[in-house]
């Protein structure tokens, strides 16, 4: 036996031993589940809500249906405006943070994360409380005698978006203020030598050199927001539906798992599409997740 | 531009980013306060505010209902935790050092879990326990909070390991330890940073969670989030909101005092270094 054999037997049992467990468990409790739903989603219901294990599109075929193709678009275009609403109000904001001195920075950095140690439920239950019809809110408003009756602002559009921009804010707004923070002053102030205006500058340079923060922004904000339950829930009454609430329902009460697996892998193919795009122009691993 | 007409500028340019700013950590901070104040709400379920009192916080520790969720919540979030943290940090360690085939394999797996919206990973989890045969508890909600901490774990684990380690296993073992001792003395301590984030991380990840809980929960008990999910009908019980009020509190102090600590160490530390 040579040397390089014998190595590589005395490092297989600390490499099985170190990485195995973690490999083990993601095979177990994420590969096979996935590929397991993706199966699913292509047999059809029981008359008893039971799975037919039988090859069928029906699942599929379902989801062109006017009731559930409407949700589909409804949360691709909430999520949407969940998006650019976050990417628009959190780029200023973490342009701010990131031009200040690094221990003020970390400081407001945490100042975010705080909130976010509550409950995010009742942070949402909160809105649900000020813009009740009886709600601070519309005690304001009439007050101040800007309407006359009460508005009903509960279970619609517009406070479930509240909802959404309120909890994905932070996702948006950390990484772009590490590539806003990575950025030198010197490029900057070359392109100001150089004779550019301040917005030439921006959209030639700033803009360019933060994207990849921008979309790892797009991501954490956008792929979340697709498949969220919990605000249509606390904020929509379940009069607002979207995605998340379908496939939710389809495993609890209307037991429709094939149905609720193929909008599961509508939402997969939605996420690898865009990490496949993301992976054409930057590292996966430099996506700061945490 | 003349110099001062630039200082100007800058000065009118910070105001208003100052501004904004606080606009912002203002709606941040509007959900906490309003959360905080309705603890005090004199109403049985919150709808409007009606009235001063403090006796949610007095009867919160005979709701049984609320502290034993609580207490399933902190169970499951301590297990996820240890169990995540363990696999994690000897995964991210075997997962840099070593080279095995499916080693991109495992790598990409760990960012599924991180990726995809949760209510894929648990429904596909759900299927997979019903398929097999698995009674639905704290069994299956502690798997499905582990198989997304773990990937966390390793990532932010994997971020604290530097190359320039590996010399100094080896040195370890070259003065006679063997591979346990030279991971609990040497390795170990050098990623702790590392660990006690991912620690961290796994244990708010845990104990915030609503869709994993509420998807593989049996019809026995349910966590914190879930209790509160279910309540969303009849209106949350203002009790909850005193619960809350109290744990942000908590970690809210308990981040104070480990700063001040680790502000009294560095402090010591310079004194001695200049002794």
């Amino acid at each position: 036996m040579n040397n390089k054999n014998i190595l590589k037997r005395k490092m297989t049992l600390p490499a099985l031993a170190m990485a195995g467990p973690v490999s083990l468990w993601m095979i177990l409790f994420v590969t096979l589940p996935m590929l397991y739903i993706i199966y699913i989603s292509f047999m059809s219901r029981g008359v008893f809500g039971d799975v037919v294990y039988e090859f069928s599109l029906e699942s599929y075929e379902t989801l062109l249906d006017a009731t559930y193709f409407k949700v589909i678009v409804k949360s691709i275009k909430a999520a949407l405006i969940t998006t650019g609403l976050c990417l628009l109000i959190g780029y200023p904001f973490a342009y701010y943070i990131a031009k200040k001195p690094k221990e003020v920075a970390s400081r407001l950095i945490m100042l975010i994360m705080i909130p976010f140690w509550t409950n995010s439920l009742m942070r949402l239950n909160s809105w649900l409380l000020l813009f009740q019809t009886s709600g601070p809110v519309n005690k304001v408003l009439l007050s101040t005698g800007f309407i006359d009756t009460p508005m009903s602002f509960v279970y619609t559009d517009g406070l479930v978006l509240v909802g959404m921009i309120t909890t994905m804010l932070p996702f948006a707004v950390l990484p772009m203020y590490s590539s806003i923070e990575k950025l030198s002053n010197s490029l900057l102030e070359a392109s100001a030598d150089l004779g550019a205006s301040r917005r030439t500058t921006f959209f030639n340079i700033t803009l360019p050199l933060t994207f990849p923060g921008i979309f790892s922004s797009i991501i954490l904000v956008f792929i979340p927001s697709l498949g969220i339950y919990t605000v249509t829930d606390m904020l929509g009454g379940g009069k607002v539906l979207y995605i998340g609430n379908i496939i939710k329902n389809q495993f609890g009460a209307i037991r429709n798992w094939p149905l609720g697996a193929a909008l599961s892998v509508l939402l997969i193919v939605i996420t690898g599409l865009l990490i496949f795009i993301y992976t054409r122009f930057a590292n996966i691993e430099d996506m700061e997740v945490v | 531009m003349s110099i001062s007409k630039k200082q100007k500028r800058k000065k009118f340019e910070d105001t208003i980013g100052a501004i904004y700013s606080i606009a912002i950590y203002t709606i941040l901070y509007i959900p906490v306060v309003v959360m905080m104040i309705f603890s005090f709400n004199n109403q049985r379920y919150n709808y409007y505010w009606n009235g001063f009192t403090t006796q949610w916080y007095s009867k919160l520790f005979t709701n049984s209902a609320v502290i034993g969720s609580l207490w399933y919540s902190i169970v499951i979030a301590v297990l996820a935790t240890v169990i995540s943290v363990a696999i994690g940090t000897i995964g991210a360690l075997g997962l840099k050092k070593y080279e095995f085939r499916g080693k991109k394999f495992i790598n990409n797996m760990l960012y599924i879990p991180i990726i995809v919206p949760e209510i894929v990973m648990a429904v596909a989890l759900l299927i997979i326990f019903m398929k097999i045969g698995l009674a639905l508890g704290m069994g299956t909600i502690l798997i499905g909070h582990c198989t997304f901490c773990i990937p966390y774990a390793v990532v932010t684990i994997k971020g604290r390991i530097s190359g320039d380690g590996y010399s100094l296993e080896e040195a370890s073992m070259d003065l006679g330890a063997n591979r346990i001792q030279t991971f609990l003395n040497v390795t170990l301590p050098s990623i702790m940073p590392g660990v006690m984030s991912a620690a961290f991380l796994s244990f708010t990840l845990s104990i915030d969670d609503v869709v994993m809980s509420n998807m593989l929960a049996g019809a026995k008990n349910s966590t914190l989030p879930v209790l509160i999910l279910s309540m969303n009908k009849s209106g949350v019980t203002p009790d909850v909101n005193a619960l809350t009020t109290i744990m942000i509190l908590v970690i809210v102090l308990a981040m104070i005092l480990n700063n001040l600590i680790k502000y009294a160490l560095k402090k010591r530390n310079k004194a001695e270094a200049t002794i």
